[in-house]
This record gives structure tokens, sequence and C-alpha cells, in this order.
């Protein structure tokens, strides 16, 4: 399997799972260690520490987000909530703060990943099944264009939406996100299908099945864990994503959770750290859930060798 | 292509079609193209198209219609600026220290170490990395802006560990959200190295032992040049990846104080819109968007050499 990987690929689950080979555990029995057993596991418990060392680091700002969410006065440090409390949850558990922003993130999100999805899956067909001398220039071209940095262009396609008049509207931002997702979603949409065999096709070609007939019916079904890696990662990605949103949506009422949360944090001085942590974790809480169902799903370098052979 | 198949009249229906019926058919295949093919011509083509033209233009946000063509006018203002220049050195800057050596080497770090160590201590590393990385990026910026502030977490411990504390914004910001974007981005790194890691025979490594290699020469000789092509191709998309970090540095300090953290994409956003001159800015776009260019087609080509 090639290592190569595309763009901001889906993860595969930690890697833990089965890729990294351990050396052999050493023999409970310390008695009959062997110096090489025992050199070895005085060495495992070096890296063991240093490893933990990290994983504290990178605990951190975790740990106080959690911590914060439950305390009645949250400060900026890692510390025990004075007293333990759900208020900061119950604070936030409203239409103004957390519904509607998380709504409008779903109708934004769900949308564009629908889109996403419907137009990488039929695009994925012919590049798929098809021979050309087409087909390897645009496949280039498409992940050419996941490497340009989106960020770069939301000045034009701010000029742009300005002059055809799609700003401020919850179907223009969901267009451009769908199309910043779609080069990637192509991509391993195109590779997850290469994986179907084409004999089961023929047969049904044979029976009088459309091209359509024949995506709808057998190959979607076949492809079922990377389509549904495709769609959980493409709604990862939008549910994130912040920059879009705060570009082309002005009226307050349209916001996603990623600039709402913005806007709260953004006026620092008057800001009640435990209930913006509380409305973070309910804001995350999505994306890490799903993104767990993917990773249990294709546990090891799957999805990795998926995002590039062919 | 697409398109002027899109526009040709439905085929027949079946049956045993004649010689041009026939070729319509195979023109109609790519049919399913369309829709994609439009979203991105329309939605990414576009943009790009009007990034071109308008970089050459003096847009501001006050009237489309006094927007007059000033040939490079926009590039020659932007080398000489030095708030420019200053933004191009930050994201160096940043580029070098969260990218090429943060992300990068703390990942293969990581890949290694993890290979050596016991089943709970990976899981529970592989765990807090991606979780850092599966956060939005808000979330992420709202994390570590409480982490690096004054009366933050860093300074708590720097202050338990009895060693000198400070306003890591304020008198270090680019330094912060370079760790910031280290702590983010981590994860895709340990992922592709722990890949590939994972691809090595072990007979090499194990002969390599045999022979009396120590772990550093093992290191340097053996597993580096065994893995290059994924540092590449690593280094390659961490890089693109950094190149168009806003939300993370916007959330932090907003390109602050002053410009002491103001990347290209920070830059880019306050000359378009805070200072309304959206021609300028849009120079900047499409000077991000070659460098992005450039570093996207050296990708394609670590690919080609590899599939």
């Amino acid at each position: 399997m090639s290592t190569v990987t595309s763009p901001s690929l889906p993860a595969p689950s930690t890697p833990a799972a089965g890729q990294v080979a351990a050396p052999s555990a050493p023999s409970p029995r310390a008695a009959r260690r062997t110096p090489t057993e025992r050199r070895r596991w005085r060495r495992r418990v070096g890296v063991d520490l240093v490893l933990l060392a990290v994983a504290a680091l990178f605990a951190l700002p975790l740990v106080w987000l959690v911590l914060a969410s439950v305390d009645a006065e949250a400060d900026l440090r890692v510390g025990a909530p004075s007293p333990a409390t759900t208020e900061n949850f119950e604070a936030v558990w409203n239409e103004e703060i957390t519904f509607r922003p998380m709504l409008n993130s779903l109708l934004l999100c769900g949308g564009a990943t629908l889109l996403t999805v419907v137009c990488a899956a039929l695009a994925a067909y012919p590049l798929s099944r098809y021979r050309s001398r087409l087909v390897r220039p645009y496949l280039l071209t498409v992940l050419f264009t996941t490497c340009l940095p989106v960020t770069a262009i939301m000045v034009p396609v701010y000029g742009l939406y300005v002059q055809v008049e799609l700003i401020d509207s919850l179907l223009g931002t969901a267009l451009f996100l769908a199309a910043t997702q779609l080069p990637f979603a192509i991509w391993l949409m195109k590779n997850f299908m290469d994986g179907v065999p084409i004999a089961l096709e023929e047969a049904a070609w044979t029976d009088g099945a459309s091209w359509h007939q024949a995506l709808v019916r057998i190959i979607l079904p076949l492809m079922g864990p990377g389509l549904a890696v495709v769609t959980i990662y493409s709604f990862i990605m939008m549910w994130g994503n912040f920059f879009v949103p705060f570009m082309l949506l002005l009226t307050p009422d349209q916001l996603p959770a990623s600039v709402t949360l913005f806007t709260f944090f953004g006026s620092r001085d008057s800001v009640v750290y435990g209930q913006l942590a509380a409305f973070s974790l309910l804001y995350s809480t999505p994306v890490i859930l799903l993104y767990v169902l993917i990773a249990r799903r294709l546990g090891g370098g799957f999805a990795l060798g998926g995002a590039v052979k062919g | 292509m697409t398109t002027t198949l899109a526009s040709r009249p439905p085929a027949p229906k079946p049956g045993r079609p004649a010689t041009g019926g026939r070729q319509r058919r195979r023109a109609l295949r790519w049919l399913p193209l369309t829709p994609a093919t439009a979203l991105l011509l329309l939605f990414l083509g576009g943009p790009i198209v009007y990034c071109v033209a308008i970089a050459f233009t003096d847009m501001q946000l006050t009237g489309s219609s006094s927007t007059s063509f000033v040939g490079l006018d926009n590039f020659r203002h932007a080398f000489q600026d030095e708030h420019f220049r200053n933004a191009v050195v930050l994201t160096l800057v940043f580029t070098v220290l969260s990218s090429l050596v943060g992300q990068n080497t703390l990942g293969l770090g990581l890949a290694l170490l993890m290979r050596r160590a016991s089943g709970p201590v990976r899981t529970l590393v592989g765990s807090l990395t991606i979780a850092a990385w599966v956060v939005p990026e808000i979330v992420a910026g709202f994390l570590l802006y409480a982490f690096f502030r004054d009366e933050g977490t860093l300074n708590a411990v720097l202050d338990w560990a009895h060693l000198p504390s400070q306003d890591w914004l304020y008198s270090a910001p680019i330094i912060a959200v370079s760790l910031a974007n280290v702590w983010r981005g981590t994860a895709f790194s340990m992922l592709i190295y722990s890949a590939a890691l994972a691809e090595i025979p072990r007979e090499i490594t194990e002969a390599a032992e045999v022979d009396g290699a120590g772990g550093w020469r093992r290191l340097w000789h053996i597993t580096l040049p065994m893995i290059r092509r994924s540092i590449g191709t690593n280094l390659m998309l961490n890089t693109l990846q950094t190149l168009s970090v806003f939300g993370l540095i916007w959330a932090m300090t907003r390109g602050g104080p002053g410009n002491r953290s103001q990347t290209l994409p920070v830059f880019m956003y306050d000359q378009a819109f805070l200072k309304a001159l959206i021609g300028y800015g849009t120079a900047v776009a499409l000077l991000l968007l070659l460098i992005g260019a450039l570093f996207a087609a050296v990708y394609l080509r670590l690919l080609r050499t590899e599939v």
C-alpha cells in the first residue's frame, strides 16, 4: 500500500489500532527476565515517561475546557471547579445561544455536505469506470485544487458575492463550502469506487440497467463505508469552518456556531469563561462523535490508502 | 470539454444505435461529471479568475464605480510596504516554526516513540493529539488563547516549576500562535509517519541492530531514507495547511499586538476589509495563491514519482 496521502485526509483511527507493532511484552515473572528483556523494559518505561509528558502538554488546554465548563467561577487557569455545577450549560442551553447557531450550522453544513457527496459520487462514476485521455489531467487538476489555500480566495469570493448578490445568503455560503470540499471528495470517492469490482455492474448492464441504476443500486451500496467516510469527513470539515461563513454571512440570525462562538469570545471583556467553555463543548461534540465513528469503522491505514491509490 | 457535452441533445434510448448515435452515447457517458465541474468552475475557478483581474485594479469597498486599472501598482506597493514585508517575515517564521520544525519533527518523534511505548500510553497520546486536531478551529483558538494568556494555564505551570512567567500573547505573540498551530496540527504528521514507519520491513531494522548500529544511526541511515517520500509529502501538505491558517491566529491575537503576529492571510483580511482596499488585498491574496500553487505543483511532482 502506498503511504502517499492526499491533503487533509480523513484520519484513520488512533495509530494504536494495529498499525504499530510493539516489541513483545516482557515476561511478568521478573526472575526469568534475561538482561536484554530487562534493558528493553527499562527503555520502554523511559519512552512512556517522555510520551506522558508530551501528552500532558496536549491535554492541558482540553482539560481546562472540560473543567471550566462545570466551574461556576471559571477563570483561565486549569483548576478543580470550586463548586462543580451545571449552571454554565443551563445558561447557554437556549435558543439564542445554542439551538439557533447549531441549527444554522446543521442546515449550512448538512446542505453543503449533501451537495458535495452527490456531485462527487456522480463525478467519480465516469472517472472510475470509463477510459479517456482526459481522466488523468482532470484528476490531477482536482488534486491540485485540493492543495490551493482557500483562505487566499476569500477576498475575491467576497467581492464576487457582493456583485452577484449572494452575500449573506445561506444558499450561497453552502454552495461555496461545497465547492471547497468537492475536490477532495471527488478524489476520495473515485478511489473508493475503484475498489468496487466492475464485474457486478456488467451483469446489471446485461440485464438492461442504465448507468445511474448501476451507480445507485449496485456501486454505492457496495462502497458503503467509503461513502460514509466521504460524507462524515466533508461534514466535519465544514462544521469546523470559520472563515467562510465569517466572511459570507452577516445577519446574526443566520450565523453558524463557529461564528457565534467567535463573536461571544470576541467581546472579551465581559466574557463568562465557564459558559463559553460549555458552549464550545456542545459545539465540538458532534464532530468528535462523528470522527470516532469513522475512525472505528475504518481502523488502520485504510483511509490513508483510499486517499491515494490510482 | 464537459460543458460542450452538456449542451448536446439527449441521446435516443438504447436499442441498436447508428454510428452517430453511438458516438453521442459515448459522449453522454461523461454527463455525470457536469454538476461537479460546474460547481468547481463557478465557485473556485470564478473567484481565482476574478482574483487575477482585480489584483490589478484599485478597487475599494466604498464604491466599485471608481475602480480603474492600475497595472502592477498593487504589487509594487506591496513590496515597498513595510507592513507587507513584516507579514511575509512573520509568515515565514510561523511556517518554519510551526510546520517544518514543530508539527513535522514532533509528529515524527511521537510516531517513533509510540512504536516503543506500552499500549495504554500509545492510545492516550494518540487520542489526545487527535482530539486537539479534531476540535474545531475556533474552539482551538479559544483554548489556546486561554492557555497562553497572562493569567492562563501556561503561566500557572511555569509558576509551579519556579520558572519566570510572562504575558505570552503580548511578549511573543508569533511564538504563541506557532505553538498553538503545533498543538493543533501535529496529529496529522504523526498519523502519516506512523503509517510510513509501519511499512518498513522489520528484518531491515533488525539486521542493522544485529550489525551493531545504534538507535541514532539506524534512524539516520535506515529509517529516514526509507520514509523520505512520506517526509516530502508531509512537509508539503503541512506547509500548505499552515499558509492558510487564519481563524486560529484571528481568534488568539487578531494579528496583534500591533502587527506582531500578522501573517499574510491576516494582513490580507486587514487590508481588504478593515482598510477597505479590496484591490490591494486581492493582490496579496494572489501572491498567497501563487505561493500555494507553487507548493501544490511540487507536491504533484512528488506524487508522480511515487504512484
